[in-house]
């Protein structure tokens, strides 16, 4: 048995001054995607020699549930897990989704949100007259006008022909605010690796959507 | 060695690899599930891998395994560990020889769970050692290290990971292949005073398991995975706040974070094997401290240890969590709480987080059936069938326990794999007007219901089950079981067939009904229901998620009445309302077509089904 756990346990000497550490939060409805974006700026982080540690929603939950990922980059953490007000981004999929999530944002921290709804069963049934409308407009009224970013991921749909392209236009829009420390170099070549040859096209086409 | 980007569950799994595990048998259960599934993925050629029809199975085959010298591993989650506690209880009175590691996941929250059971409690009743893992890469780590523990003291150990270990992902430093262990198991050798359990070997047996586990305790002191992390700061030097905090797991993990970039910080015992508990360890950890807060999920498992620990040595100091009410008894150690818990004992300031106006209310989202998911049309038959009428629906466990959401509310017990059968003929005994129905999946099926049908036949019970065979055991992620006519190791074999099987029981009414076509689908319930005795009805139809859809069905909006009969009955996610309108989401609906069989103008059309 080694000793190096006592090391590792204890690294908060480790010099890492230089490394840009970045706790990003992504949420939205099972099914929208979240799990892939997340793995894609997992895996770009890596490729720069960053360490990664995430914790996804599995399960139960996923069938139309709400989801989120908490991700964290850089060199000193120990859990997965952010607690609130420590996430530098938060990247929804859902506009209400967003919302609930927006504790874990830092102040001064950077929210990017697609503004389309996905009405839940349950407002089906009770007749609920959720649009999403309310939630955008909450955040406009909260946040700084650069620290929030609205993205329209149905006009993208519409265009692109593929309601799967979604997590593709968001991370696009994500990743050029500069907010998450990545480039868009980066992440095109973790898709090379990540996504089947069959849809890079598309997928790359909805990456490079939100740039108007 | 190199780095890989991995889920806590595919570590552990690469991690048995690495051990050179020759078997793996297993249960699905989450959060456990993926385990097995990785060693199937990355197994070399010699390495049999198997999902059980139960956990007792798993735990039996690998035990046989292991007493021909295998290195095997057993997979499930902490409520399977007590359909195989019977066989593990025995176990530790005859041991292993081949190194043998219990997976049981527990899932704190509970987030898929029926209970929040602590394995750690097992690991004292079966007198079986415990690792503990606080993060992904030591649970790579130490998953190894278990199997060189297992074989050395010749017992099966526990290995306890949680649902934010397990569903965790992290880049971690793995070895390559040409690093890995390689176990051949050397063959069964005949020896009746060593495999065959008898009182006085059980006796015999005890009292080396005893000296065995005080060994393991000195042992388990000495491991670099227990460890104490010095106090710094205002904690340390004379005349210092003399605070401590001690944690396992995850809840380790979130202590460490939390106090990272802090000065001062307070003395850390990290506590890696919660059985045999590293006594000298601990004693070393309390000496001149005054006050220690535990962190832990579950049961007070590390308290009760260190309560236990300061009276037998007299130590002055006084020991806190959930006992004492300064962390929560129930649920997940988020960090919110962690962060709380160590505010108050340290008597730090909380730290600021942006305040903001309370937000617009936020819809809930509780999971739902799929749209077309052909439990509902099954429900929804039942339903149709028995309106008006005295009933009872017993649920079981899987994702038909969905079913008790509106507008079905068809679900009214749900208790543990397979007690549905059984908890129907009770409220039958006692309320015998009843129409007793109990729902039951077909792995679920396999797995615990067909002693519960035995049973009622026996005891001349009067009921109709139900069961829901979607091909698949769908809740935890599309696994094989014997109905569905593939293994782990790839074959195809002969499919075991439920409706032989009820025959075989005895039962007369056995019919297999697709339960799309509603009609059909209630005049079998009808007629079940009206005969006398123990009733079968299968209805089958296979999980969305295994077949293409066909083509997604429209409203005719000039048809259409605006009744809401299709919402207000069977609530598919794919039916929704826009601008007032009744309208089916194309990208969600499978064209399964039980909206238009109910629809009362016939509106609903398109696909094959117009």
């Amino acid at each position: 048995m080694t000793n190096t756990v006592k090391k590792n346990i204890d690294n908060r000497n480790t010099d890492n001054k230089n490394i840009v550490n970045r706790n990003i939060v992504l949420c939205g409805v099972g099914g929208q995607g979240t799990v892939l974006a997340s793995k894609l700026i997992a895996a770009a982080a890596m490729e720069k020699g960053l360490r990664v540690m995430s914790a996804e929603t599995i399960g139960m939950a996923q069938r139309g549930g709400n989801v989120f990922s908490n991700l964290r980059i850089g060199n000193s953490m120990h859990a997965p897990l952010l607690r609130s007000g420590q996430a530098d981004v938060i990247l929804g999929f859902e506009p209400g989704e967003t919302v609930r999530m927006l504790h874990y944002l830092k102040p001064g921290g950077t929210v990017i949100t697609n503004c389309r709804p996905v009405k839940p069963t349950t407002a089906t049934l009770t007749g609920s007259s959720y649009d999403g409308s309310e939630m955008i407009a909450y955040l406009r009224e909260n946040l700084a006008a650069d620290r929030l970013l609205v993205v329209d991921g149905q006009e993208a749909i519409d265009k692109l022909g593929s309601p799967r392209v979604l997590n593709m236009v968001l991370l696009g829009a994500a990743i050029r605010t500069g907010q998450i420390g990545l480039t868009e170099e980066d992440i095109k070549k973790a898709m090379g690796r990540l996504i089947k040859p069959a849809f890079m096209e598309l997928n790359l086409k909805a990456f490079d959507f939100a740039r108007q | 060695m190199h780095t890989e980007f991995l889920m806590g569950n595919a570590a552990i799994a690469r991690g048995a690899i690495a051990a050179g595990v020759n078997l793996t048998a297993g249960y699905p259960g989450t959060p456990s599930t993926e385990t097995l599934e990785t060693i199937a993925k990355y197994r070399n050629q010699d390495t049999y891998v198997e999902w059980s029809v139960n956990e007792k199975s798993a735990m039996e085959v690998a035990a046989g395994a292991a007493y021909a010298g295998a290195r095997v591993l057993v997979t499930m989650k902490q409520v399977g560990l007590n359909v195989a506690s019977d066989p593990l209880m025995s176990l530790e009175y005859i041991g292993v020889k081949g190194g043998m590691v219990i997976l049981v996941a527990d899932d704190p929250g509970p987030i898929s769970s029926q209970t929040e059971q602590d394995t750690r409690h097992y690991s004292y009743f079966s007198k079986l050692p415990c690792f503990d893992p606080s993060s992904v890469q030591e649970a790579y780590d130490m998953i190894q290290e278990a199997y060189e523990f297992s074989e050395k003291y010749g017992t099966p150990v526990f290995f306890r990971p949680t649902t934010r270990i397990c569903h965790a992902y992290a880049s971690i430093e793995v070895k390559d292949e040409d690093e890995y262990v390689h176990h051949s198991a050397d063959g069964f050798k005949k020896d009746s005073s060593r495999w065959v359990i008898f009182p006085r070997l059980s006796y015999a047996n005890h009292k080396k398991i005893e000296a065995r586990n005080v060994e393991l305790s000195k042992v388990f002191s000495e491991y670099s995975r227990n460890a104490i992390i010095p106090e710094r700061g205002s904690f340390a030097g004379s005349g210092a706040a003399r605070k401590g905090v001690a944690a396992g797991g995850i809840s380790l993990a979130l202590t460490l974070d939390n106090l990272q970039d802090l000065e001062d910080a307070p003395r850390i015992l990290k506590v890696a094997t919660p059985h045999p508990f590293p006594e000298q360890l601990a004693v070393t950890y309390l000496q001149d401290l005054d006050e220690v807060l535990v962190l832990e999920e579950l049961d007070p498992v590390i308290e009760r240890e260190l309560t236990y620990i300061a009276g037998k040595y007299h130590l002055n100091v006084e020991i806190k969590g959930k006992l004492t009410g300064d962390a929560a008894n129930a649920g997940e150690n988020s960090p919110n709480l962690i962060a709380a818990a160590l505010d108050s004992f340290l008597g730090r300031a909380a730290a600021e987080t942006a305040a903001m106006p309370e937000p617009p209310q936020i819809p809930v989202r509780p999971p739902v059936l799929c749209a077309g998911c052909p439990h509902r049309a099954s429900f929804y038959a039942v339903k149709t069938a028995m309106k008006g009428k005295k009933t009872i629906f017993c649920g079981d466990i899987g994702c038909y326990t969905l079913g008790n959401a509106m507008p079905l509310d068809m679900v009214d017990t749900c208790l543990c794999m397979g007690a549905g059968i059984n908890i129907a003929q009770g409220v039958f005994r006692t309320e015998p007007d009843t129409n007793a129905f109990a729902f039951v999946g077909d792995s679920t099926f396999f797995a615990s219901a067909i002693t519960g049908i035995i049973n009622a036949v026996y005891n001349q019970a009067e009921m109709t089950v139900i069961i829901l065979d979607n091909s698949t055991t769908a809740m935890t992620g599309h696994q094989p079981h014997p109905g569905t006519g593939r293994t782990m190791m790839g074959e195809v074999v002969s499919k075991v067939s439920i409706e032989a099987v009820l025959r075989g029981i005895g039962l007369e009414f056995v019919e297999t009904v697709n339960p799309l076509e509603l009609d059909k689908a209630v005049d079998a319930v009808v007629r079940a229901a009206a005969q006398k005795g123990v009733k079968a009805i299968i209805f089958k139809s296979p999980c969305i998620a295994l077949v293409k859809p066909d083509q997604p069905l429209s409203v005719d909006q000039s048809k259409c009445i605006g009744c809401k009969r299709c919402i207000r009955e069977i609530g598919c996610p794919g039916i929704v309302i826009n601008d007032g309108k009744v309208c089916i989401d194309p990208g969600l609906c499978t064209g399964c077509g039980l909206c238009a069989q109910l629809c009362p103008v016939h509106a609903i059309g398109g696909g094959c089904h117009d």
